[in-house]
């Protein structure tokens, strides 16, 4: 059951360059923004600002590590470590190339959907332990919003996993060689996309903390390193999100020969970043209750018949 | 290897099960639950059934559990609920449970005891696909049963939301 092998190697280049690629996403998601809106952003540390989010790490492990006295302590230190370790564990899963994974597990899209909802945890008592009303609103709002997505996060997937037969990552890429599941699984892909945004609450849907009215909704009490990890959770669900979108919809490491299959793999994964990062400058955000309606509403109903559909289609071609 | 980390999920499972019934903080009692769940969880997976384990956390943990702690944050329960717990959890009242539990416990020891249970940790594991099988084959009417129940809360709950609804057009 368990054979130790070399892919254990893996685990803290994995963890490591995880990491080091949400720090460099806030730089960069600064940058792309700041030139969406025709400004600089930031320039000044290092070369073209690179190192902008080295500063800012140190600039929060320097601060005051403040716990609200009136909040739950023990919760209140445990919320942000669940943000992102939920996140980190779910990398497990991701293979970078044909043999470049940790675990090669039958389940990896179930653990994936089972860490994306533990990650609600950390939103959830983050609200709570803060005792703050605004933060309170802000974890019910992000727990109502995480556990109404997931749902058909969930559903959109198995269109997808009908295709491929299986709910290995590696399976799922194999049987994209002919053609990748981003055509006959668009409106997977669409209901993705948007159960992505929402999981992760970026920009448009980051209604838990929409500044103008919940000054920071659930992290309003989280300042110094803690809130690091909060945002650093963020930033790693946004490149496993894309890293999933890119291994389920467009072929992962597949492409033409010349260049090797991980290379392929953070070229696709760096065009979505940028196309979530371009939703971000693009699309105002919508109302809190247009944005349940619409999920419930349009995308459940479209996510089940999208099951059917493909459901038919391969029984059909099958038979 | 396999052996103790299934006698430790084990441990973790009783031991955050205990807390969980004994905590008067109701949020972090959910928090022990949820621990107990995950616990469950890995010794699902250890047992060879790793389908079951994903369901595990992505349905009990995931799901059930953050709606109970939902319910928690609403009601937005202070010190004064924690006294109030403590009011009611007097000493007395762990008796007859205890005892209950324990006869419960010394059942499942002696069946467990009879049975041939050593060869189940290192058993094969069962993939989706089988239990996918298992779940429209033997158990089908198991499965159509449960629908049927769901289908019932969700017709209960959308009647309750509806008479809000109602009530507030009208005004």
């Amino acid at each position: 059951m368990f054979d130790l092998n070399w892919s254990y190697v893996l685990i803290l280049p994995m963890i490591l360059g995880a990491l080091v690629g949400a720090l460099m996403l806030v730089w960069w998601e600064r940058r792309v923004l700041g030139w969406f809106q025709d400004r600089l952003g930031p320039n000044r540390v290092g070369w073209f600002g690179v190192l902008q989010a080295l500063a800012d790490a140190i600039k929060l492990l320097t601060k005051d590590d403040w716990v609200p006295p009136f909040g739950d302590r023990i919760l209140f230190i445990l919320a942000p470590i669940v943000v992102a370790g939920a996140m980190l564990m779910t990398f497990v899963v991701i293979p970078l190339d044909a043999g470049l994974i940790i675990a090669d597990t039958n389940i990896a899209l179930l653990w994936f959907l089972a860490m994306s909802s533990l990650a609600v945890y950390g939103v959830l008592l983050g609200g709570l332990a803060s005792n703050n009303k605004y933060a309170l609103l802000g974890g019910l709002r992000a727990a109502a919003q995480m556990v109404t997505y997931e749902v058909f996060m969930g559903l959109s997937l198995l269109g997808v996993v009908m295709l491929a037969g299986s709910f290995s990552l590696k399976e799922v890429v194999e049987a994209q060689e002919d053609m990748w599941f981003c055509i006959p699984q668009c409106v997977g892909l669409v209901i993705f996309v948007i159960a992505g945004l929402a999981e992760t609450h970026r920009l448009p849907f980051d209604l838990p903390e929409a500044e103008h009215e919940l000054t920071a909704g659930f992290h309003t009490e989280y300042s110094g390193m803690k809130f690091g990890l909060i945002m650093a959770g963020e930033y790693l669900a946004l490149i496993l999100v894309s890293a999933l979108i890119v291994l389920l919809f467009f072929g992962g490491w597949l492409g033409p020969g010349f260049l090797p299959g991980f290379v392929w793999f953070g070229i696709k994964v760096v065009l979505v970043i940028n196309f979530f990062i371009l939703l971000r400058a693009a699309i105002p955000r919508p109302r809190y209750d247009q944005l349940m309606s619409l999920g419930w509403k349009i995308l459940l109903p479209l996510s089940l018949l999208n099951i059917l559909v493909t459901g038919a289609v391969v029984l059909w071609i099958s038979t | 290897m396999v052996y103790w980390l299934f006698l430790v999920s084990c441990g973790i499972a009783i031991f955050a099960a205990l807390m969980a019934i004994t905590r008067l903080n109701a949020s972090h009692a959910l928090i022990y639950l949820v621990i107990t769940l995950l616990a469950l969880a890995v010794v699902f997976f250890l047992l060879g059934a790793p389908f079951a384990a994903a369901l595990q956390i992505v349905i009990y943990a995931g799901a059930i559990v953050v709606l109970f702690l939902f319910v928690v944050m609403m009601l937005n329960l202070g010190r004064r609920s924690v006294e109030r717990e403590r009011q009611w959890l007097l000493p007395g009242i762990w008796v007859i449970p205890s005892i209950l539990a324990g006869g419960l416990f010394i059942v499942l020891g002696i069946a467990l005891i009879g049975a041939e249970n050593q060869a189940m940790i290192e058993g094969e594991m069962i993939g989706p696909r089988r239990v996918g099988a298992a779940m429209i084959g033997p158990y089908v009417l198991g499965v159509e049963l449960a629908g049927i129940l769901l289908l019932a809360g969700l017709v209960g709950a959308y009647h309750l939301g509806r008479r809000y609804l109602d009530e507030r057009r009208e005004r």
